[in-house]
């Protein structure tokens, strides 16, 4: 059953993968705001309206 | 905020012109496959239309329709807009120019290698895994180029946190990648031939891994990224619940995975493994719903401008396609359901859903907010675009409502049976001729939809010629990247614990364990999973290379062989399909969809003479029939040489010839040719017909559902 030496793990490498992710981003705070993310897509994209600290609320 | 203050101001600029390439090509590709698919859609209705060229015909032209709809059309289409939605979000420039670049042009090589291999026959015969090996590495290559500068793009982003756009990007990315490469093992035989290295029952899990998440993780996830990205720009508002949207990936990215089992219901794949597949494909409504309903509350309150808003429009309408699509999937997950829309147009009509509607439209969607953007001026006219998006979505519900029809008409039609236990349209014929209508009213959808595509065409081409000519390099500036982390991130380790993130650590390790599970157990079971039967002969070298013919041509675009075991299925034709009996197969044939009869049992059903005729003109032995003409197949000598090396390396695979079955493959060959031709020539066929690879096919045919029949598998 040759198949599943491969299936196996790629799947779990991939699961783990992204319980990593996760775990990486959750700890690293990238889910900890859950409001002002959607609300800084929406500047601007060019020039001044980053060049303080201001709009990224924590 | 201490650091912020002391943060160095960087001016920086981003590179446009791998966006603009990306979506010239999407457009460029886009009205190639619409083309491709309306051809294709019109050979159905009249099979005069496969102009009875090898290059032309339905088999070969309808992996290149699916192959460029996917990979061309969606995939130039998600790199234009990843590259214009990351490098924003991330406040940075790409990584590197030239690995865009690279990306780009062998993209284009790949697509350009199929449009050329495909039509010529050149394919591994696994749906949208068709590619031959070369260009299946080609991709795996120009894949990793793309994600090895995406990720270096993250590293040196300006702007910590990751907006859950990005997040969908890299569940693209690294998915795809794993499913792409472990698909791909093929051994050569050839530098255009290859056989994989799974067989049977282990191909098909694999291949509907891979192909349901192909469906995932290219039409799903990035599109749902671009959409949390392009319609809050859109709309300028922000998305309705941005909490949802984190939910919304997590749990998609989890379960859609294990997903793929629900494509082979009632087939021979282990009945536990169905079930696992049925259950999370229902689940998967849940997450998909939600982001539908997030994006929809996204407009609260801009509901007026929808009304004006061409753009805003096509998300609308693309989002409920989204929902229609996500609620019609896990219905046919159910199994009772599946016996009757499997195999039939039904789910050509769900994909075409998912493909026109929610992939097409978000296109659209993104494409006349960007073009504007892009080339620094107005959308040469409003009013186009929405005429594009009426007769695009009338292409749309026509194309579905067409193909519900037909597909739970045939499906009615091929279950019906009367009292005394008999099928009241026993001949298959019957069943195609009543939906033959519908094929026109389906290639009518089709048509509309291109010509509101040509629309959008001719508003890119005006807005692009109306841009203003020298345009100055925007340069953006802001916080430089070591000073701009926030102490908050690096302060905080333990908050993951707490609230939300806690939450979901739990839930993903229960889904990833559950998935885990699904895995392993096979290795547990595995005499059920991996049959070996003694005394079950593999194909001889004629048949192999009659199966490499049917592969070839694509027969399995029409043709299934997979019996399932419902009674008017068996009655139809012949006791259902056991695993053992593809053990040999590289690669498995069972299909997807039933065009013409199922063909697992079909050997000895008719004397030779009769698949002679029916291919050189099925309509001669089958009034009706819309199966395309093969007489190259009477023309092409057979490749005799070959054969030797392809049962060696089946042999290495661990196919039970003998050295001397290799060694004297050729002559075996030629002799078991000569044989079947004598009988032919006979009854009246062309002399010379030995040569000719019509032999090998009809000796192919005639063996499957041998095995069974004569008993060598219980
Ligand atoms: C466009 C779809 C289509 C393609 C492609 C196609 N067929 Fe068919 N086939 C049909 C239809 C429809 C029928 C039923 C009518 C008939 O017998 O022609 C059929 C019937 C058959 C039958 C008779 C089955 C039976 O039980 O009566 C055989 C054998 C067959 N096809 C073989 C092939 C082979 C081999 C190829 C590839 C070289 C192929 N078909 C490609 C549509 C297709």
């Amino acid at each position: 059953m040759s198949i599943l030496f491969l299936l196996l793990p790629v799947a779990l490498l991939l699961g783990f993968g992204f319980l990593f992710a996760f775990i990486w981003g959750a700890s690293g705070g990238q889910f900890d705001d859950l409001e002002t993310p959607a609300h800084r897509v929406l500047l601007p994209d060019s020039t001044e309206e980053f060049k303080t600290g201001e709009k990224r609320h924590v | 905020m201490s650091e912020t203050s002391v943060a160095r101001k960087e001016t920086y600029s981003y590179d446009d012109d791998i966006v603009k390439m990306f979506l010239i090509a999407t457009l460029v590709f886009g009205a190639v496959a619409l083309l491709l698919g309306v051809f294709i859609a019109l050979q159905l209705a009249n099979w005069k239309l496969n102009l009875g060229l090898q290059w032309t015909t339905f088999g070969r032209l309808r992996p290149l329709h699916t192959n460029a709809a996917i990979f061309a059309f969606a995939g130039n289409g998600i790199f234009a807009g990843i590259y214009y939605s990351s490098q924003r979000l991330l406040r940075t420039r790409m990584y590197s120019d030239l690995l865009s670049r690279i990306h780009f042009w062998g993209w284009q090589a790949i697509i350009a290698a199929a449009a050329i291999t495909l039509p010529l026959g050149l394919t591994v015969g696994k749906e949208y895994a068709e590619l031959e090996w070369p260009i299946a590495w080609v991709i795996n290559i120009v894949w990793v180029i793309f994600g090895f500068n995406f990720f270096k793009t993250l590293q040196i982003r300006r702007e910590r946190h990751m907006y859950v756009a990005i997040w969908f990007y890299i569940g693209t990315i690294v998915t795809v990648a794993l499913l792409h490469v472990l698909n791909t093992i093929q051994i050569p035989v050839s530098f255009w031939k290859s056989y994989p290295v799974y067989s049977g029952v282990q191909d098909a899990l694999v291949q509907w891994w891979y192909g349901h998440n192909a469906v995932a993780f290219v039409l799903t996830t990035p599109f749902l990224g671009l959409m949390y990205y392009f319609l809050p720009k859109a709309a300028d508002k922000p998305v309705y619940s941005y909490r949802l949207s984190i939910v919304h990936f997590w749990s998609l990215v989890f379960i859609y995975i294990w997903a793929g089992p629900h494509h082979l219901l009632y087939t021979a794949l282990p009945d536990w493994a169905q079930t696992l597949g049925m259950v999370f494909s229902v689940m998967l409504i849940a997450p998909s719903w939600g982001g539908m309903i997030n994006g929809l509350l996204t407009l609260r309150g801009a509901w007026d401008r929808v009304r004006q808003e061409p753009v805003l429009k096509f998300f609308v309408a693309g989002l409920t396609f989204y929902g229609m699509a996500t609620f019609e999937g896990p219905l046919l997950s159910i199994k009772s359901v599946s016996a009757l829309g499997h195999y039939t147009d039904w789910i050509i009509g769900h994909v075409h859903g998912g493909a026109l509607g929610w992939n097409g439209f978000l296109i659209f969607a993104m494409t006349y907010w960007l073009v504007p953007k892009l080339w620094k001026t107005e959308l040469f006219s409003v009013r186009m675009a929405n005429a594009h998006f009426w007769i695009g979505f009338l292409g749309t519900v026509l194309y579905m409502v067409s193909m519900w029809v037909a597909g739970i008409t045939q499906g009615l039609m091929w279950r019906a049976v009367d009292a005394s236990g008999r099928l009241v349209y026993p001949d298959f014929v019957e069943t195609v001729i009543k939906i033959v209508p519908l094929y026109w009213v389906r290639a009518l959808g089709g048509t509309l939809y291109l010509f509101g595509f040509v629309l959008l065409l001719i508003n890119v081409v005006k807005t692009v010629r109306s841009a203003p000519k020298s345009e100055k390099r925007e340069t953006v500036s802001g916080l430089g990247l070591a000073d701009s982390k926030p102490e908050v991130y690096a302060g905080k380790p333990h908050r993951m614990l707490e609230g939300l993130p806690g939450v979901f650590t739990v839930l993903s390790l229960v889904a990833v364990l559950v998935g885990t599970f699904f895995e392993l157990a096979p290795t547990f079971l595995s005499g059920e999973f991996a049959p070996t039967v003694v005394g079950l002969k593999p194909y001889t070298g004629l048949q192999l290379h009659g199966r490499d013919i049917y592969v070839r041509e694509g027969c399995y675009t029409c043709h299934s062989q997979m019996i399932r075991p419902l009674v008017w299925e068996t009655k139809r034709y012949g006791d259902y399909s056991r695993a053992e009996e593809s053990i040999y197969d590289r690669p498995f044939q069972w299909g997807s969809k039933r065009t013409g009869p199922d063909l697992a049992r079909v050997g000895s059903k008719y004397p030779d003479l009769w698949h002679y005729r029916h291919m050189m003109d099925p309509r001669e032995v089958a009034p009706g029939s819309i199966m395309p003409a093969y007489p190259w197949l009477f023309k092409g000598k057979t490749d005799f040489e070959i054969i030797s090396k392809k049962l060696s390396v089946m042999k290495s695979l661990g196919v039970p010839y003998s050295d001397a079955d290799v060694e004297n493959a050729e002559a075996d060959a030629r002799r078991e040719a000569q044989a079947i031709a004598d009988k032919l020539i006979s009854e009246g066929a062309d002399p010379k017909t030995a040569e000719k690879e019509i032999i090998p096919l009809i000796s192919y045919l005639q063996r499957l559902g041998q095995d069974y029949k004569k008993g060598a598998i219980k």
